[in-house]
């Protein structure tokens, strides 16, 4: 191979996806991205960027053994809760005990879902060189499989946060949450059908990383939809297995003694700590990015952005809930959603020391930094669902008016028009 | 112990614990209690030489034991990382039951070689692999065997050497080694003490500061063979030591005709260079066995262009999607300018470029 010498590497860019499947690359224009110029100038958006750029570096340095030793004492208390859980519930003899188990088997999984599995998938663990916090090792005990999580979560949800036709997590494909989504008649539905996904969190989770959806309309390969259906059906069946065979049929040595009901109670009880797991992460879930004052982008607006532009993204796309130590725990620090938008990589347990950073500089440009009490969040979260919900009276906004569909079609003749001059000029687009 | 920890590890109790192992469990009563983990207490650490220690170690019960001239990835776990590197086990198979020792010569910069010469304590917990290598004697040792080794290249050979002795094998056995000076040299002793044996010569040579009246002088050449009146092509031999006395030792055979006699095994000790020039250095992806020019641009693109097609997702820094484990080298993060030069590292290989040589798990 020849020694060429490449051009240095920008720094401080944050869209140099070239090869990216999805790009926020504009390749037919340098037009610098608008987003946050209502805010600020372009300089200070690059000044905004170096400085987040610093805190991170400061974060990142500091990581070391109280680091370690947080997330080893969190799954310390996850597996003894766990353990107990599973204990209580083969009492089911003894209600208080057996209720007690429940609470401990939800709070278990509530634990390895969001302070450690959701947490050490981001890679934020990373560093340890541990293997059991390794983020591309770690599996977590849900239905949906942590790859094609990761996949959609850490790839597609962060990077194109709260961009209209790439963030597939606006409303997870079922619900309108924000304006600017086109009205369809089932979101008429909206309320009642948050509150069944809500029950299910977990399934829906597991669905919406098979990407039916991006299948049929032909964005992913065959083989790769397949993929994602063959992992899914395998943990499907190991986490069923689990929870809803494997230990109500240990609970049938109960039987002499207690009745033939043992094996149902047991049963009974996985199903309630799933579910408590499920209406837990659901809420925390949607409060961090679908109440009301949270900013969703156009993809227009967001071609061509720079590292500050993306960084300001993700302060107005994200919203916090406020509350004491052990909630932001349950919560997996994801009540700084703003702060774990910012840095995904660094451990959670940092967010709060760096929120003070983050509030000097919000308060520095003037910017919006969305918080509140959890009650309020979810009023909020309630509010939009409802709301939007409506048929809106702007055709535009109506998912199937003739008005929308000429502007998709419209939309669509001027892409394959783009692809087809790519064609013809492919070194145009390296 | 036997058939706990097999029932441990059978699948009705994986089903039961998934998505996890039963050792993520047990790790929480004791590290040391462990399925399938390997896991030794330091039971001593032993000055050899000004820079060089034994350490001796006692592994936990999912051990399988070791091969003479296998290594180990031994781990230490330092300010909340864990540092992973292969040393040689040095001990004899046939030595005090439960235990087993590694033998460490501290490089300069070198992280853990250090840590464990100067600061490793009794009683501390360190995170192993099993055994593994084929740099080991055959089952049925020949008659004829030499052992040549060159510096800390002595301790997968020492292994094997002593095995022999306390195993009591009758075959001739030659042990020919390099270090710079008597006073450079590991397990001085015990070598002492092998050279009593009838079956068995030992050879040093101190190549800085020869013994007064030595029969051998300077760095390996094939008269030294000669010397002691061993014949390549009937002669199982084993070398292990720095690259150069390795490949004199290989262009001697392969000259003979003896290649086949041959079992080499290198102590890849990584060079780091931190003010390397913009893109220079040669990029190895280790995996594909490629190697490149350092091009200047991001490891993930270098990788590209050498026809790999690593995972990548957002390309800047943010997904952990690229992820791939830097076996040595030093690189640098495009964003924060960040040097990194850890042995066995994890990197996103979208954000950062090779500064040097740089080799990675791609
Ligand atoms: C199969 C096998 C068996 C082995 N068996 C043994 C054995 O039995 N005994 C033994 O002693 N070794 C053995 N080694 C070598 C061992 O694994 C290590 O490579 C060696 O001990 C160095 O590790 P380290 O952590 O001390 O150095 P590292 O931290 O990995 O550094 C590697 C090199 O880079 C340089 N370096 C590192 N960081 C910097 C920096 N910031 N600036 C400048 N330079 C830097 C150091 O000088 C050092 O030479 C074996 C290797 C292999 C592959
Ligand atoms: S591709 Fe996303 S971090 Fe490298």
């Amino acid at each position: 191979m020849a020694k060429t010498k490449n051009a240095p590497i920008k720094p401080h860019s944050a869209s140099n996806h070239n090869a990216a499947p999805l790009s926020l690359v504009n390749t037919h224009s340098d037009k610098k991205a608008t987003i946050g110029l209502e805010y600020m100038t372009y300089e200070q958006l690059e000044e905004f960027g170096e400085e987040l750029n610093a805190v991170r570096q400061r974060v990142l340095d500091d990581l070391g053994q109280k680091d370690a030793d947080y997330i080893r004492r969190v799954i310390k208390v996850q597996k003894a809760s766990e353990v107990l859980g599973r204990i209580g519930i083969f009492m089911p003899f003894f209600p208080p005990a057996f209720i007690a188990g429940i609470l401990f088997l939800g709070l278990a999984k509530i634990l390895d879902n969001m302070e450690i599995g959701h947490n050490v998938m981001h890679g934020q663990y990373d560093w340890m060189n541990d293997p059991m916090v390794d983020a591309s090792r770690y599996e977590w005990d849900n239905i949906a499989p942590s790859k094609d999580w990761k996949h959609g979560h850490n790839y597609i949800h962060h990077t194109y946060t709260n961009i209209h036709g790439m963030d597939r997590d606006i409303g997870y494909n079922m619900f309108r949450i924000d304006e600017d989504q086109p009205w369809y008649a089932s979101h008429r539905f909206n309320l009642p059908l948050a509150f069944i996904l809500m029950l299910v969190f977990e399934w829906g989770i597991m669905y919406h990383g098979v990407e039916l959806d991006q299948y049929l309309q032909g964005k992913i390969t065959k083989e790769d939809f397949q993929g994602r259906k063959k992992r899914a059906l395998k943990k499907i069946r190991k986490q069923v297995f689990k929870d809803y065979v494997a230990w109500p049929l240990l609970g049938l040595a109960l039987v002499p003694f207690v009745g033939w009901w043992a094996p149902v109670a047991i049963l009974v009880a996985n199903i309630v700590a799933n579910v408590i797991r499920n209406v837990w992460s659901f809420i925390i879930i949607f409060c961090g990015h679908f109440p009301a004052e949270v900013q969703t982008f156009a993809e227009e607006d967001a071609q061509n952005e720079t590292r500050g532009q993306w960084y300001l993204r993700q302060l107005l796309g994200s919203a916090n809930i406020s509350g004491h130590k052990p909630f932001h725990v349950l919560t997996g620090n994801l009540s700084y959603q703003v702060e774990h938008h910012l840095f995904p990589d660094i451990p959670a347990r940092r967010y709060p020391e760096v929120a003070e950073d983050v509030k000097l500089l919000v308060e520095k440009y003037g910017l919006q930094y969305n918080t509140g009490r959890l009650s309020k969040q979810v009023a909020s979260v309630i509010r939009q669902l409802a709301k939007l919900g409506h048929k809106p009276d702007d055709p535009y906004k109506i998912g199937n008016s003739p008005e929308s569909k000429a502007l998709r079609r419209a939309k669509r003749e001027a892409a394959a028009a783009r692809r087809e001059e790519e064609a013809r000029a492919p070194q145009l687009t390296s | 112990m036997g058939i706990i920890r097999k029932a441990l590890s059978s699948r009705p109790v994986a089903s039961l614990t998934s998505p996890h192992t039963i050792d993520h469990y047990l790790d929480q009563i004791h590290p040391m209690l462990a399925a399938e983990n390997v896991r030794a207490r330091v039971v001593e650490v032993v000055q050899e030489t000004g820079d060089a220690s034994t350490v001796i170690l006692r592994p936990n019960g999912a051990w399988k034991g070791f091969t003479p001239g296998q290594h180990v990835q031994f781990g230490v776990e330092v300010d909340g990382t864990r540092r992973v590197r292969c040393f040689s086990v040095s001990s004899s198979r046939a030595a005090k039951k439960g235990t087993f020792s590694v033998s460490v010569k501290a490089h300069p910069d070198g992280y853990v070689s250090q840590f464990l010469h100067h600061e490793l304590k009794p009683r501390t917990i360190v995170y192993l692999s099993q055994a593994e290598g084929e740099f080991v004697l055959p089952r049925d040792v020949p008659d004829n065997l030499l052992l040549i080794s060159g510096g800390s290249g002595i301790t997968p050979v020492m292994s094997m050497i002593r095995t022999l002795r306390d195993t009591g094998h009758q075959g001739r056995v030659t042990f020919l080694h390099y270090a710079r000076s008597r006073d450079d040299e590991m397990f001085t002793a015990d070598l002492d003490a092998l050279a009593e044996a009838a079956n068995v010569t030992v050879m040093r040579v101190y190549t800085r500061r020869p013994a007064p009246g030595a029969e051998l002088k300077g760095r390996f050449h094939v008269d030294h063979l000669k010397h002691l009146g061993i014949d390549p092509t009937d002669t199982l031999t084993y070398v292990c030591g720095p690259a150069g006395l390795i490949a004199t030792v290989r262009d001697t055979y392969t000259e003979l005709g003896a290649a086949d006699q041959l079992r080499l095994e290198y102590f890849k000790v990584p060079s780091v260079d931190l003010d390397a020039a913009d893109a220079t250095g040669t990029l190895t992806f280790d995996d594909a066995r490629i190697e490149a020019d350092n091009s200047g641009a991001t490891i993930l693109e270098q990788a590209e262009a050498a026809g790999l097609k690593p995972e990548f997702g957002c390309r800047m820094g943010v997904c952990n999607t690229c992820v791939v484990k830097k076996n040595h080298g030093a690189v640098r993060h495009v964003i924060s300018n960040e040097i990194s030069a850890n042995t066995d590292e994890t990197i996103k290989i979208c954000v950062h470029v090779p500064v040097g040589d740089v080799n990675v798990a791609l």
